[in-house]
């Protein structure tokens, strides 16, 4: 399963895999990234959380220039996200997404949705391609379920799907998107167990989340977000049994 | 064979009802010709102008202006004016401007006959309205699902092979068979630039036969069963499109 590892002009291992630096971005008059910035090495696990219209989705967004942002600078593997002449499948060929809504293909089966961006996008042999689509969804646990649609599908089988859909790019960092927020609570426990399994495999990952209990467990920092900018960050154990600011203690007690 | 026609020749000697094509070889080889002639316009005009509208949907969603107010304009030109028209237009206005060429009796000819001028036109004409057809699917899918295909690294090409256009016929497709079946029926008017389609010859066999009511009825059946089999080939293709829990 493994790739050669196609390392972009100029990155290292030891500088961080993803960048943020001072993150403006505006929705016409709405200013909803006021100067974010943080950094998150290989195999760290950043956590946002914050309350809703905090930006946290916007900024995930960003880091895979599928919104554009009007100041600073995101840099992925070395590779300067806010810059006219990015190219953008280049970026994404490392980034993998996972949305709230899942958003997979609906006319494809669960198989087809795994196999259709390697063989599109990296060009590579069908065979070898299906070979690891079955191994990608055993992996989430969804065997058997090779030849199901999206719409036979329970949303947290959706989600692993969709986890499987982004893992057969290789990526070499993940992005989670809410993943939760539109799932009933008993398949909940499923997709956060695929996303810990990857997190402990060593996979790099960004994840947006209201899942203080999982953030707590899988994170390797925590960064609290409100209209715009980072209030308080910390390592988790520090983050939920101290927060130093009002507005995180705030949001704390109504969440936990 | 024999039998047949020398029914038809006795029932017309007996009622009236004259059905040539059914007795008189010149006629029922001359109707068969503008039978054929009438299924290959369709069928080139329905191929070419689904590709139209495939291709008019997505130059539409161009990110350069100038390319979506072609689309536009093209639209505007080929929705708003009478096929007829543009029938003339082309082969009466256009054709004076193409080159001719010598045909093997030594006379100069035109390049594009007939045949091809109607098939333009009819393409151009329908393609206005399947490139409409199209955007309407096009609109009914969730931008959230194209994004998931972005992320994925397609191309813009790449998701509208793989993603917007399969899940957009779906949507589209009701619409797209009214369309194709008014195409079908559209044929006829190849009659006036004098292509020799089932139109154009019903007419010289009932001018030379005179059984116009007869040659109607004919007509009509034909029409009828010919569109028919359209539309069930369309259900079939949209029974064979269904996927659980996408549209009904």
């Amino acid at each position: 399963m493994s790739r050669g590892f196609d390392p972009p002009t100029g990155w290292t291992q030891d500088q961080p895999l993803v960048a943020i630096d001072d993150v403006h971005k505006a929705f016409g008059e709405v200013e909803v990234l006021k100067g974010i910035g943080f950094d998150v090495c290989k195999g760290e696990v950043a956590c946002i959380i914050g309350p809703s219209g905090a930006g946290k989705s916007t900024l995930i967004r960003c880091v895979n220039a599928l919104v554009p942002f009007q100041k600073g600078s995101i840099k992925v593997l070395g590779i300067e996200v806010n810059d006219p002449h990015l190219d953008k499948l280049r970026l994404r060929k490392h980034v993998g997404m996972v949305f709230q809504q899942y958003n997979l293909f609906p006319h494809r089966t669960a198989l087809q949705n795994v196999m259709m961006a390697p063989i599109l996008v990296l060009k590579r042999p069908r065979t070898e391609v299906e070979a690891e689509a079955y191994a990608l969804l055993k992996k989430v646990r969804l065997e058997g379920k090779e030849k199901a649609y999206p719409g036979e599908m329970s949303g947290g089988q959706q989600q692993r799907v969709a986890i499987a859909r982004s893992l057969a790019m290789h990526p070499d960092l993940m992005l989670f998107d809410e993943v939760t927020a539109a799932l009933d609570p008993e398949t909940v426990k499923e997709v956060l167990l695929a996303i810990r399994q990857l997190a402990e495999e060593g996979m790099t990952c960004i994840l947006v989340t209201h899942e203080m209990s999982f953030a707590r467990e899988v994170a390797s920092h925590i960064y609290f977000t409100d209209r715009g900018v980072i209030v308080e960050h910390g390592p988790p154990a520090e983050f939920f049994s101290a927060p130093r600011d009002a507005r995180t203690r705030a949001f704390l007690s109504q969440i936990l | 064979m024999h039998g047949i026609a020398l029914w038809f020749r006795h029932l017309h000697e007996t009622t009236g009802i004259n059905l040539t094509i059914a007795y008189d070889p010149f006629d029922r080889a001359r109707f068969l010709r503008g039978f054929l002639v009438t299924l290959e316009l369709s069928a080139i005009s329905i191929l070419g102008s689904v590709l139209v509208g495939i291709v008019g949907a997505w130059l539409q969603g161009s990110r350069l202006r100038w390319t979506r107010r072609f689309v536009q304009g093209y639209i505007q030109l080929f929705r708003n004016t009478p096929p007829l028209v543009q029938m003339f237009f082309f082969y009466f206005g256009l054709s004076v401007l193409m080159p001719t060429v010598k045909n093997r009796f030594g006379m100069q000819q035109p390049l594009i006959g007939g045949f091809a001028w109607a098939s333009i036109s009819l393409i151009f004409f329908a393609g206005a309205f399947n490139v409409e057809i199209f955007r309407s699917g096009i609109e009914a899918i969730p931008s959230s699902t194209i994004e998931a295909a972005e992320a994925l690294g397609y191309t813009r090409l790449q998701t509208y092979i793989h993603v917007v256009l399969p899940l957009a016929t779906r949507v589209c497709l009701p619409a797209l068979t009214n369309n194709l079946v008014n195409l079908i029926k559209t044929t006829t008017l190849a009659y006036a630039i004098a292509v020799p389609e089932l139109l154009y010859v019903s007419n010289q066999i009932w001018s030379d036969s005179v059984n116009v009511p007869v040659m109607m009825v004919v007509l009509f059946i034909i029409y009828i069963a010919l569109v028919g089999l359209l539309v069930a080939a369309m259900n079939a293709w949209e029974r064979a499109l269904r996927r659980p829990g996408l549209g009904t």
